[in-house]
């Protein structure tokens, strides 16, 4: 339903431009939960006002299309753009507010959406908010209240509740999470995806917070430096990451079951998009880096269903690993290490097990 | 609210937003007065502790900011922007360490950074050269500048980026390993506090809920509200598991309070006296709950799934 | 095996600052402009013999010249050279322009500020009196003032015009100062010990600079049209060689309407370019220090075929 082809954002700057998205692909189906995830920096945020053909200067789509339901997105006038915003994709912000109108209640909001996109019978306005509200457990009555006079947790429904209004097929979410705290997260989510499952909408999940999503969403987007790190199946990429930034973030998330280890982390930061590395953009942070790692810049490649861009998994990539092999053991052994680590952690193979 | 820290500790003060932990940080810095009651802070096991209340000349309270250092959450605004990051370090020395010559507190400032994991050539730099964890590493060098004794961390992990958190955690412990440095850890996240901290203090609407070690706390919560808290935390390396707590409330705002427990109103459990009397701090050993139906007797089965 | 990508980070001693405002200045066309026209204005200033043969109060001259070589601008009808009158003229303007913006801006920051920063019955009482000097109508204040002191020479229009004109940008900068209050580097001074005044003039001012700088260059040209004002209706002193005098001596000999245009033009104009320096630089400085208000440059969009996209599949 949504296919995003070769997508990239620059932002116009002084001196060069900068690529804040670089060559990103992906689709999205009908119904499915995409989690994109990454780090600040990442693109991903970039990468959703893109989608939603809401960037604003310096910023701009140098290429690429986004293909939503048979018709590319950009390019197109705002005009020609209003027959599917909020109808068929809507997006909700990250912090409800600053997206919600402070000075004006909530139905008075929502009425304005469906006057801008249609709707302009009085009843029929009332009718659907009464209705969008309750879907996300919140009383009518909230319709006069004001934003400020909402909790966050409930502005944050209201957010989404707005963006069911049309009853859309994608919604787009900008960490819609990260202002609430652990327990109203936990509850929104909830909310969401039995919302899904009521209304049968696909939703694009932008967050920093890859345990969150690891329990809702159907596949996962790593992201990192602008591109796509890893994309496949949540479950496969939490049981068995592929890429060392993938694996990397997963061990950073302290637990709080399970015996208590001291973790690492990934040393460094991810790097100046102005001033990305040379090959692999993570080779200075990697830990099973190796010695084409500095000079080829891997592509997406399938490894049994998941898509990663690390050269340890391409061909090539391979191939020159023989040849260092043959010259000396230790770069191919680390990674063999490394792999079966990931393969023998105990929570993972239980889980495997069950 | 009553709680102590004690010497080469990590106390982990964890609650939501609008709890009241921020509020306790600038209280021990000094930046609000408390109503009532009073803050102790002792020199050593013996002494009895001077209340803050008495220190009025600008002596004691120079000398007690300087023991009592604070680092602050937002990285990229904990830091003034037009000078080099040198510069609340070096201040701080001028302040707390007067008897040193200008040429060693250079040196003062080159040995801080090293501990903090940053290298005496990022004296020079400026705060928009740094990344947020850099950023977080100085304001820690900042507060080890003076006399440190015990470090108020109002939440200094939660604007980092994940796989930096790690980093700053690790510092933390070691701070407390090495320079035997309590550290009153303020956060929200409670597994990143599992990972860090001896004992856990969890507040709820300006109270504390319970308060003991931080592993059997987090093992075995006797509390509603922290077993709601530890039910709602993700794990991504554990099974998923939705469903058990239907909890959609939010921590009140807490103006004219009245008796009884704050958290009645999300409670599945309450009885009667909750509604009227609130309850008291209590325990056994080192572990203490605050909730009338852990001190029945009775078992508090609240919020496990 | 571990490899360092080495990125350089540059550090920022204050002559790489400079180079990099010169830089910003050049790449950005208004802040070329404006600064070409100030440079310019200022020369002019500074080496009037140089450009000007003639002295400006000369009245030896046949009157009512037109545009001669000798005379460029002609003569008044007194018989002055109006070159002569308009090259020495930028003199008494720019000192007015310099002299009131510094003032003004000194003083708004010391008002505005403290206010902000000490709170209490400070701020009240350092508010009060801004906001009653802001909510007096500043032209009939100064018609009023300048009246009052005969037509004073050019001190008495810059005191005149400062003591109006600083209550506006106290308020800015009050406010500014305000939100800047709960910056946690603020915090951070105050929890190790540092005492208020320094917290003041050291960590906070350095920081509002850009705000500090934009009222400057707001109050100076407001200064340029308010002192050009009051010469032209007669309440700065008719004799001073200047551009308002100019305009003043102009329309008492009904200048325009007898066929002497440039008389009243020229120093028009040069009004006009002085002022659209100052809002030049001003909106500059904008752009510098806020990047998200700069014009972007339109380039072609490039499209990638759709194969290209699709290789990983």
């Amino acid at each position: 339903m949504l296919e995003v082809s070769g997508l990239s954002v620059d932002y116009v700057l002084d001196r060069a431009d900068v690529r804040a998205v670089d060559n990103v692909s992906f689709t999205v189906g009908r119904g499915e939960f995409l989690g994109i995830v990454g780090e600040s920096g990442c693109g991903k945020s970039t990468l959703l006002f893109a989608i939603a053909q809401l960037l604003a200067p310096p910023a701009r789509i140098a290429a690429g299309s986004v293909t939503f339901k048979g018709s590319n997105l950009v390019g197109l006038t705002d005009g020609q753009l209003s027959a599917v915003r909020w109808r068929d994709m809507s997006v909700v912000m990250q912090s409800a507010m600053n997206a919600l109108n402070p000075v004006k209640s909530i139905g008075a909001q929502y009425r304005d959406v469906m006057r801008a996109h249609g709707k302009t019978s009085r009843d029929e306005i009332a009718a659907r908010s009464a209705e969008v509200l309750r879907m996300v457990g919140i009383d009518r009555a909230h319709l006069r209240s004001f934003p400020h006079q909402l909790s966050g947790g409930m502005r944050q429904r209201a957010m989404i509740a707005m963006a069911l209004l049309f009853t859309p097929d994608l919604v787009i979410m900008d960490e819609p999470t990260s202002a609430l705290d652990v327990v109203a997260q936990r509850s929104l989510m909830v909310q969401i995806k039995e919302l899904q499952r009521l209304l049968g909408f696909a939703v694009v999940f932008v967050t920093h917070d890859m345990s969150l999503v690891s329990h809702f969403s159907d596949r996962l987007m790593v992201m990192y430096a602008g591109q796509v790190a890893e994309l496949g199946a949540t479950r496969r990429v939490f049981d068995d990451p592929l890429h060392p930034y993938t694996r990397g973030l997963l061990e950073a998330f302290p637990s709080i079951r399970g015996p208590r280890v001291p973790l690492k982390g990934i040393p460094g930061s991810p790097p100046d998009l102005s001033v990305i590395p040379t090959g692999c953009r993570f080779h200075p942070r990697c830990p099973v880096v190796y010695e084409p790692c500095p000079e080829v810049a891997p592509e997406l490649v399938d490894s049994e269903g998941t898509l990663v861009r690390c050269l340890r998994y391409t061909e090539e990539g391979a191939s020159r690993d023989e040849r260092a092999a043959a010259s000396s053991r230790p770069p191919d052994q680390a990674f063999q290490d490394w792999r079966g680590a990931v393969q023998a952690d105990p929570a993972r193979r239980r889980r495997r097990e069950l | 609210m009553s709680f102590s820290i004690g010497e080469r500790e990590i106390v982990a003060l964890a609650g939501e937003s609008g709890s009241g932990k921020s509020t306790i940080a600038r209280l021990l810095a000094r930046v609000y007065q408390p109503t009532s009651g009073e803050v102790y802070f002792a020199q050593s096991e013996e002494d009895p502790g001077t209340p803050l209340s008495a220190m009025r000349s600008r002596r004691a309270r120079l000398r007690y900011s300087s023991e009592v250092p604070m680092v602050f959450q937002d990285p990229f605004a904990s830091i003034n922007p037009v000078f080099r990051v040198s510069h609340g370090v070096l201040r701080s020395l001028k302040l707390h360490r007067p008897e040193l010559s200008a040429k060693e507190r250079q040196a003062e400032a080159a040995r801080v950074f090293e501990v903090v994991g940053l290298g005496a050539a990022m004296l020079e730099r400026y705060p928009h050269e740094l990344s947020g964890g850099q950023r977080q590493r100085v304001g820690f060098a900042q507060a080890l500048a003076g006399r440190a004794r015990l470090i108020l961390a109002d939440e200094p992990v939660s604007m980092l980026d994940v796989s930096i958190r790690i980093g700053l955690l690790n510092l933390m412990a070691s701070l407390r390993d090495t320079m035997g440095v309590s550290i009153l850890y303020i956060t929200h996240d409670i597994a990143s506090a599992r990972y860090v901290a001896d004992r856990l203090i969890v507040m709820y609407a300006g109270q504390i809920a319970e308060s003991g070690p931080i592993e059997e706390v987090l093992a075995d919560p006797r509390h509603p509200y922290t077993q709601l808290l530890v039910s709602a935390v993700p794990d991504p390396r554990a099974a998923l598991s939705v469903g058990g707590e239907t909890d959609t409330g939010e921590p009140p705002k807490v103006i004219d309070p009245t008796p009884g427990c704050r958290f009645r109103f999300r409670c599945p459990i309450a009885i009667d006296p909750c509604a009227t009397v609130t309850p008291e701090l209590t325990g056994t050993g080192a572990r203490e709950v605050a909730c009338h139906v852990a001190q029945s007797g009775a078992e508090v089965k609240a919020f496990t799934s | 095996m571990a490899l360092q990508a080495t990125v350089e980070t540059r550090r920022l001693p204050s002559s790489q600052a400079l180079s990099r405002i010169g830089r910003a200045v050049r790449s950005n066309r208004k802040a070329t402009a404006g600064t070409v026209l100030i440079a310019l204005f200022i020369l002019v200033a500074l080496f009037p013999g140089v450009i000007a043969h003639d002295s400006p109060t000369l009245d030896a001259y046949p009157p009512h010249l037109g545009l001669t070589s000798a005379h460029l601008l002609g003569t008044t009808a007194y018989g002055q050279d109006m070159w002569a009158q308009l090259v020495w003229g930028t003199r008494n303007v720019l000192t007015i322009a310099f002299v009131v913006g510094l003032a003004t801006t000194a003083i708004a920051v010391l008002v505005g500020i403290a206010a902000a920063y000490l709170g209490g019955l400070w701020d009240g009482s350092l508010s009060v009196i801004t906001d009653v000097l802001l909510v007096i109508p500043l032209f009939p204040l100064l018609i009023v003032i300048a009246g009052y002191a005969h037509g004073g020479g050019t001190l008495v229009l810059i005191v005149v015009i400062t003591a109006t004109s600083w209550s506006y940008t106290a308020r800015q900068l009050r406010a500014q100062a305000l939100t800047l209050r709960s910056r946690d580097f603020l915090e951070a001074a105050r929890v190790r010990g540092e005492r208020k005044l320094y917290i003041i003039v050291v960590e906070v001012i350095p920081t509002m600079t850009s705000l500090i700088v934009a009222s400057f260059l707001t109050n100076a040209l407001y200064a340029v049209l308010f002192a050009s004002s009051l010469q032209f209706i007669g309440l700065g002193d008719p004799n001073t060689v200047s551009w308002g005098t100019m305009l003043y001596w102009a329309q008492n000999n009904a200048a325009l309407q007898t066929g002497q245009p440039m008389w009243a033009l020229a120093p028009g104009a040069c009004i006009a370019a002085l002022g659209a320096a100052f809002a030049l630089l001003n909106y500059a400085f904008d752009e510098i220090g806020n990047p998200a208000l700069r014009p972007v440059r339109r380039r072609p969009v490039k499209q990638r075929s759709v194969q290209q996209g699709k290789r990983h599949a």
